[in-house]
C-alpha cells in the first residue's frame, strides 16, 4: 500500500505500515553475556513472545503522525468558533516560556530552595488572578474547569460545616453548563434548578422563592450561557447572602469580562478560571488544562494544600493548613499550563487584558449583526457579550436540523460552532469568535453561515449529505455512542 | 407529530395508557423528535416505587440527557428490556415497541387527571 498520498486520502494504521525487522535505529552488537530473564527475575510473570508492535523506520513514523495531524482541525489550521470554549490563538511566546529549562526540567520533588523561580511565579500568578477576580487567594491544583467546580463546591461545604451549619442544596440555572449540576451532585448536594425568564436571564423572583436555610450556594456563569450579562447580579447576590448562602462563579465565560468587571465585586466568594481557555494553552485535544480556584478571605483557610507562602524574600510550600479540604491533584497542578497563563498575562498587561475582552465582545457582536438576519438570536432582548446563541428552528421547515447546518460549515472550511446548547434555546447554535480573529475571517465565516442557511431552502440534501470534503463523512453518532469502541483491535472488530 | 387520542399525556412529554390499574408509560413522538437519536434508556428495576412528578429514569440522546418523570404514583411491574439493546425503538415507534415501563398505579384514577391528546397538542403546538 502507498505510504504517501494526498492530504485527504485514507491513512492506514501504523500496523499496516509495519515491515518485519524495520527499525528507527540500530543498536550495536551485544558485547555482554546474554541473560535469561526467567532466571534474573524469579517469580515475575514474563510474556511468552514479544508484543506485536508495528515495526517502522523513523521517517515512516514522522510522516504517519504528520498526516494524521493534518486530518485534525485546530486553531492553528483554521477558525474554530466553538461557543463556551474560547478557542483563541495561543501566542507562541507562552509556549517558549513554558519550555525554558528552569521550568520544564524542574523535578516535582525538588526542594523549595531549588524551586524559587517557579514558586515565585506561582505566588505572583496568584496575585494576578486575585486582582482580576476581586478575590484574595488561590489554589492551582485543579487540573481543569470541572475539577475546579468540584473544588469550589467542596470549599463551600467545608465553610458551612465548619460553622456547624451543614446545608443540603445547590441552586443551578436551567441554562447552566452540564458540569455545574454534575459537580454539585458529586459533592453530595441536592440540585435545585432555577428557571430562566423569557429574556434568557435568571428569573430572580423564582430564585427568591427557592432560596432557604438549606441553600448552600448558587452556581452562576456571568455572562450566562446564552452570552448575556446577568444585569440583576447585585440583587441575586444579596438574596443569597441574606440567606447565608455563597455564590460560585463558573469562569468558562471570563473572557467576556476579564479586566473590566470582577466576580468578587459582584458578590461571588469562589471562582474557577479555565486558564487554558482565557489565557494561553492550546486546548480541545484532551488536555492538560488548569482550573485554579480563587476565593474570598472567608474561604481561604479551606483551600487545597499546600499553598505557596512567602517568608521575607523566600518562597516555600505551606502545608500547615489544618482546615484545608486536602489534595485534589498530585504535586502542584499542571504547572506548565500555569507558566503559559503567567506569560500571557505579562505579555498583555492590565490594559491589554481589558482590550482582549472588549475585542472578544466586539467580534461576537460583529458576526451576530451579519447572521441574525438568517438565524435569529435565541433571546433578542439583550445584546450578547463574547458569544451569541441563535436558533435554527426555522430550518425544520426544510427538513434540515442545526446538526446538518454544522456539517455543511465543515465543507465550507470552518469548525462548527457549539450546537444544541444551551438547552433552553430550540435548535441552538452558539458562536464564540474570540478576540484573536481578523475582520476578514469573521466576514468569511458569516458569509459561509448565511450561505448554508440559504442552501437549506434551495438544496437541503446538500446539508443533509455533508460533510463530503473530509477524510471521513457523516458519522453515525448514535451507533458510536451505543457501541463504544475505544481501542484498535487487530481484526478490526 | 402523532398524538394518539386514546392516550393521556404529561407536561414533561410522557404518555400513559391505562389497562385497569396497570399503566404503560413511554415518551411522546414530539419528545423523541426533540431529543434526536436515543442512544441509552435507564429504567428502574421491577418492584421500584415511583412517585407522581418525580424522576424515575433517564433518556440519553446524541444531544442531551433528560429525566423521565412518573405520570402517577405506583410500583414498576414491568420494564421494556428490549430498549437496552435497541434504544432506537424510542425514535422509531414511541407509542408501540418503544414503551418504557408498566406501573401498577396506587390510585388508577390519577390517569384521568393527565392531559388529553388535544391539551397536549396545544402545549407543544404540534
Amino acid at each position: 500500500m502507498p505510504l504517501m498520498g494526498p492530504p485527504h486520502a485514507d491513512e492506514p494504521t501504523a500496523f499496516a505500515h509495519s515491515r518485519p525487522g524495520r527499525r528507527a535505529s540500530s543498536l550495536p552488537v551485544l558485547d555482554v553475556p546474554e541473560v535469561d530473564p526467567a532466571g534474573a527475575l524469579p517469580g515475575v510473570e514474563l510474556a511468552d513472545a514479544p508484543i506485536a508492535l508495528p515495526e517502522l523506520g523513523e521517517l515512516d513514523v514522522v510522516r504517519h503522525l504528520t498526516r494524521l495531524s493534518q486530518r485534525n482541525h485546530g486553531i492553528d489550521a483554521g477558525f474554530y468558533p466553538l461557543g463556551s470554549c474560547s478557542m483563541k490563538y495561543n501566542p507562541r511566546v507562552a509556549d517558549a516560556a513554558a519550555a525554558l529549562p528552569g521550568f520544564r526540567d524542574l523535578h516535582p520533588w525538588a526542594p523549595d530552595s531549588a524551586a524559587q523561580g517557579t514558586l515565585g511565579l506561582l505566588w505572583d500568578l496568584e496575585r494576578w488572578l486575585a486582582e482580576l477576580t476581586g478575590l484574595s487567594a488561590a489554589s492551582f491544583q485543579p487540573a481543569a474547569g470541572a475539577q475546579g467546580e468540584l473544588t469550589g463546591l467542596m470549599l463551600i461545604r467545608a465553610y458551612h460545616e465548619d460553622r456547624g451549619d451543614a446545608r443540603r442544596t445547590i441552586i443551578v440555572p436551567d441554562s447552566a453548563h452540564g458540569t455545574n449540576p454534575a459537580s454539585a451532585a458529586m459533592c453530595g448536594y441536592d440540585v435545585v434548578t432555577v428557571p430562566s425568564g423569557p429574556d434568557g436571564l435568571v428569573d430572580v423572583d423564582a430564585l427568591e422563592g427557592l432560596v432557604d436555610g438549606q441553600t448552600a450556594g448558587l452556581m452562576l456563569t456571568n455572562p450566562n450561557t446564552v452570552g448575556v450579562f446577568e444585569v440583576e447580579i447585585a440583587r441575586i447576590s444579596s438574596i443569597l447572602r441574606a440567606a447565608g448562602a455563597l455564590l460560585y462563579y463558573d469562569g468558562a465565560n471570563f473572557n467576556a469580562i476579564c479586566g473590566r468587571a470582577r466576580p468578587g465585586d459582584m458578590g461571588f466568594d469562589v471562582v474557577h478560571l479555565n486558564v487554558h481557555k482565557t489565557f494561553a494553552t492550546p486546548h480541545g485535544g484532551g488536555g492538560p488544562g488548569a482550573g485554579p480556584v480563587v476565593v474570598s478571605d472567608r474561604l481561604a483557610p479551606y483551600l487545597p494544600g499546600p499553598v505557596v507562602a512567602l517568608d521575607g524574600e523566600t518562597y516555600r510550600w505551606d502545608a500547615d493548613r489544618p482546615k484545608s479540604i486536602g489534595r485534589l491533584h498530585g504535586f502542584h497542578g499542571n504547572v506548565g499550563v500555569l507558566v503559559r497563563a503567567y506569560a500571557f498575562l505579562l505579555a498583555l498587561g492590565g490594559d491589554g487584558l481589558a482590550q482582549m475582552s472588549a475585542k472578544a465582545v466586539l467580534n461576537a457582536n460583529y458576526v451576530a449583526a451579519q447572521v441574525t438576519g438568517s438565524l435569529p438570536l435565541g433571546f433578542p432582548q439583550h445584546r450578547p457579550m463574547h458569544e451569541f446563541v441563535v436558533t435554527g428552528a426555522s430550518l425544520r421547515a426544510h427538513g434540515v436540523r442545526v446538526t446538518d447546518l454544522c456539517k455543511r460549515l465543515i465543507d465550507l472550511g470552518f469548525h462548527p460552532p457549539t450546537n444544541y446548547f444551551p438547552l433552553i434555546v430550540d435548535e441552538a447554535l452558539m458562536v464564540e469568535p474570540t478576540e484573536t480573529e481578523s475582520r476578514e475571517t469573521l466576514d468569511a465565516f458569516a458569509a459561509a453561515l448565511n450561505q448554508a442557511v440559504a442552501e437549506a431552502g434551495t438544496d437541503p440534501d446538500l446539508l443533509r449529505a455533508a460533510p463530503t470534503t473530509t477524510p471521513v463523512g457523516r458519522l453515525d453518532e448514535a451507533l458510536a455512542a451505543r457501541r463504544l469502541r475505544v481501542r484498535w483491535q487487530p481484526d478490526g472488530g | 407529530m402523532a398524538t394518539p387520542d386514546d392516550l393521556r399525556y404529561t407536561q414533561e412529554h410522557e404518555w400513559a395508557r391505562a389497562d385497569g390499574p396497570r399503566v404503560t408509560i413511554g415518551i411522546t413522538d414530539y419528545a423523541q423528535d426533540q431529543l434526536g437519536d436515543v442512544v441509552y434508556v435507564d429504567l428502574p428495576a421491577s418492584g421500584t416505587r415511583v412517585e407522581k412528578g418525580q424522576p424515575f429514569g433517564e433518556v440519553e440522546s446524541t444531544k442531551s440527557v433528560s429525566d423521565l418523570y412518573a405520570p402517577l404514583t405506583g410500583t414498576i411491574v414491568e420494564r421494556n428490556e428490549t430498549l437496552e439493546s435497541s434504544p432506537e425503538l424510542v425514535n422509531a415507534d414511541p407509542y408501540g415497541r418503544g414503551w418504557m415501563v408498566v406501573i401498577e398505579a396506587e390510585q388508577p384514577d390519577e390517569v384521568g387527571g393527565l392531559l388529553s391528546a388535544t391539551d397536549y397538542q396545544e402545549l407543544t403546538g404540534s
